[in-house]
């Protein structure tokens, strides 16, 4: 196997995880979007140097691998690229923010190393919940709720194409790279001399299987919408979950529950 | 059911691929489209499906395949692919089989029944919820076809509908045509299995009509076939493997 299929392999295991039976995956698609968007939303708003309240907010991810049954590690290992990246944001503010924040015994923390703290948890709180909306819905359901929710159609089908065609790009340069091997043994990657008409080709083959695969949409009826499988309706449940969710973010949000928690032992 | 009238088409200016094609189609026949590699049969499908348009005439029940009828035209169509890889674009077979019905206002009960419907009269209860990719080329071609009759088309075409299926699938393909009460048009390099399904057999040769009748006479017409760069079916050859 490639490393195209492998990367192939990856893309197509979310629509596994995402097959999987659990409480979580049979909720309705649009409550886990609403309540996700509605986590993103809390997390965010978060004050920078807030990082007690913010990570009691770890508690909702937390759960959500518990119940949904994904392994954290499948998380953070598809995750592995962007999760430096995102988490790298806030690695300068220790340098510009030096005003002492609190001392934990001798130690002096400045506010920067808070703030690169909580935005960094912020980031990774983000994507931990996209994740598991990912992995807990198949693309199409997920499509589904974005219509439902009245975003233009014609941006979800982009998102749903794109989704897969990229497979389709994948494929087609697994297929290509191993043609290319088997006829250069011992060549590491591809060489130099080859790349031109490597991508030149790629393009076009990828070109004209889009192409292919439109037109088999189009002779199958497709006209501008997609006609999403609705899994699930939104049952009272689901609501109930959306508004409870919800409303337990808002509490944690304006409520430091950690605080009070500690409060209450000290005192 | 199908007419063409005069039907030139090219890819490229100057290298036409059909030239002043005419022939009809009646309700309920299965015809066999054959020619060498390049003849223009796939051309022939596109033409008729409107995915490409020359200069002529096409009339599918008597309306000119044009833009403005296109989704009417294509209704009645089904199409199986040549590549099954560029048919099937949903993450499951199942998914696959419900994108026609569905997209054509069917319920989803119905859907349901019809999917189940097809897979069994095919034996691919098995396939339903399997992935797209991770299927074998036979499978999935048995699950492009699958797909397509979910759509319960007024005509379906084949585009090579044999070629990657092992003897077992190639004949329940086979069987599968011949209990079709469709009109057909089938493509293919297997003539053996045209001669099993097609009652008429339409031969190009550089995009023109090189012979049109019936199956067994020209199937089993040797000098006729060996000018086109083709040879009698095995089962009239008389051959016997040594
Ligand atoms: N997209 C294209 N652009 C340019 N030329 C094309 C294109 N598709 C096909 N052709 C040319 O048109 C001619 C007819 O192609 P077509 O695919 O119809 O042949 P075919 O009879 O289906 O052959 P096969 O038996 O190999 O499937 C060929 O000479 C081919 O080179
Ligand atoms: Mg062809």
């Amino acid at each position: 196997m490639n490393k195209m299929e492998k990367a192939l392999r990856e893309l197509s295991e979310m629509d596994e995880l995402a097959a999987h039976a659990s409480p979580v995956h049979g909720l309705c698609p649009t409550a886990k979007l609403l309540t996700a968007i509605a986590y993103i939303l809390t997390v965010v708003s978060f004050n920078k140097y807030d990082l007690s309240g913010l990570s009691v907010m770890l508690l909702y991810p937390v759960l959500l691998f518990q119940v949904s049954g994904i392994p954290v590690r499948t998380c953070f290992y598809k995750l592995r690229i962007v999760l430096p990246l995102v988490m790298a944001v806030g690695l300068f503010n220790p340098i510009f923010d030096r005003a002492p924040m609190l001392t934990l015994g001798t130690v002096v923390v400045s506010g920067g190393v808070v703030s690169m703290l909580s935005l960094m948890l912020k980031g990774l709180l983000c994507l931990m919940v996209s994740f598991l909306l990912m992995a807990t819905t198949p693309i199409d359901a997920l499509c589904a709720a974005l219509r439902r929710l009245h975003v233009p159609g014609m941006l979800v089908t982009l998102l749903l194409l794109t989704y897969r065609y990229v497979g389709v790009m994948t494929e087609e340069l697994a297929v290509m790279t191993d043609a290319y091997h088997l006829r250069a043994p011992g060549q590491k990657g591809i060489h130099i001399s080859a790349w031109g008409s490597f991508l030149g080709q790629l393009l076009l083959r990828s070109m004209d299987r889009a192409q292919e695969l439109y037109s088999s949409m189009l002779l199958r009826g497709y006209h501008e919408h997609f006609h999403y499988v609705d899994f699930k309706p939104f049952t009272f449940s689901d609501g109930l979950y959306t508004v409870g969710c919800t409303a337990a973010f808002l509490l944690l949000r304006f409520v430091n529950v950690a605080q009070a928690l500690g409060g209450l032992i000290v005192r | 059911m199908i007419e063409f009238q005069h039907v030139s088409f090219a890819y490229e200016r100057g290298r036409s691929v059909i030239e002043d094609l005419s022939f009809s189609i009646a309700d309920g026949e299965a015809v066999g489209l054959i020619g060498a590699n390049g003849a223009g049969k796939s051309t022939v499908m596109k033409l008729l499906l409107g995915l490409v348009s020359g200069e002529g005439t096409i009339l599918v029940d008597g309306v000119p395949v044009n833009r403005q009828n296109l989704s009417q035209i294509r209704r009645k169509l089904g199409f199986v692919l040549q590549n099954s890889d560029n048919q099937m674009f949903m993450p499951t077979v199942y998914e696959d089989m419900i994108f026609a019905p569905l997209n054509y206002g069917l319920s989803r009960e119905a859907t349901e029944a019809r999917v189940d419907a097809v897979l069994e009269q095919l034996g691919l209860q098995e396939l339903k919820h399997r992935h797209n990719h991770k299927i074998s080329g036979g499978e999935k071609r048995m699950a492009a076809i699958a797909t397509i009759l979910a759509m319960e088309p007024e005509a379906v075409l084949m585009d090579e509908p044999t070629s990657a299926l092992d003897p077992y699938n190639r004949r329940l393909v086979i069987n599968t045509i011949r209990g079709l009460k469709q009109t057909k048009l089938i493509t293919s390099h297997d003539l053996d299995m045209i001669l099993d399904t097609c009652d008429r057999v339409i031969l190009l040769s550089a995009g023109r009509i090189a012979a049109d009748g019936p199956a067994d006479q020209i199937l089993r017409d040797r000098e006729l076939l060996e000018a086109h760069r083709m040879e009698l079916p095995f089962c009239l050859a008389g051959r016997r493997l040594e």
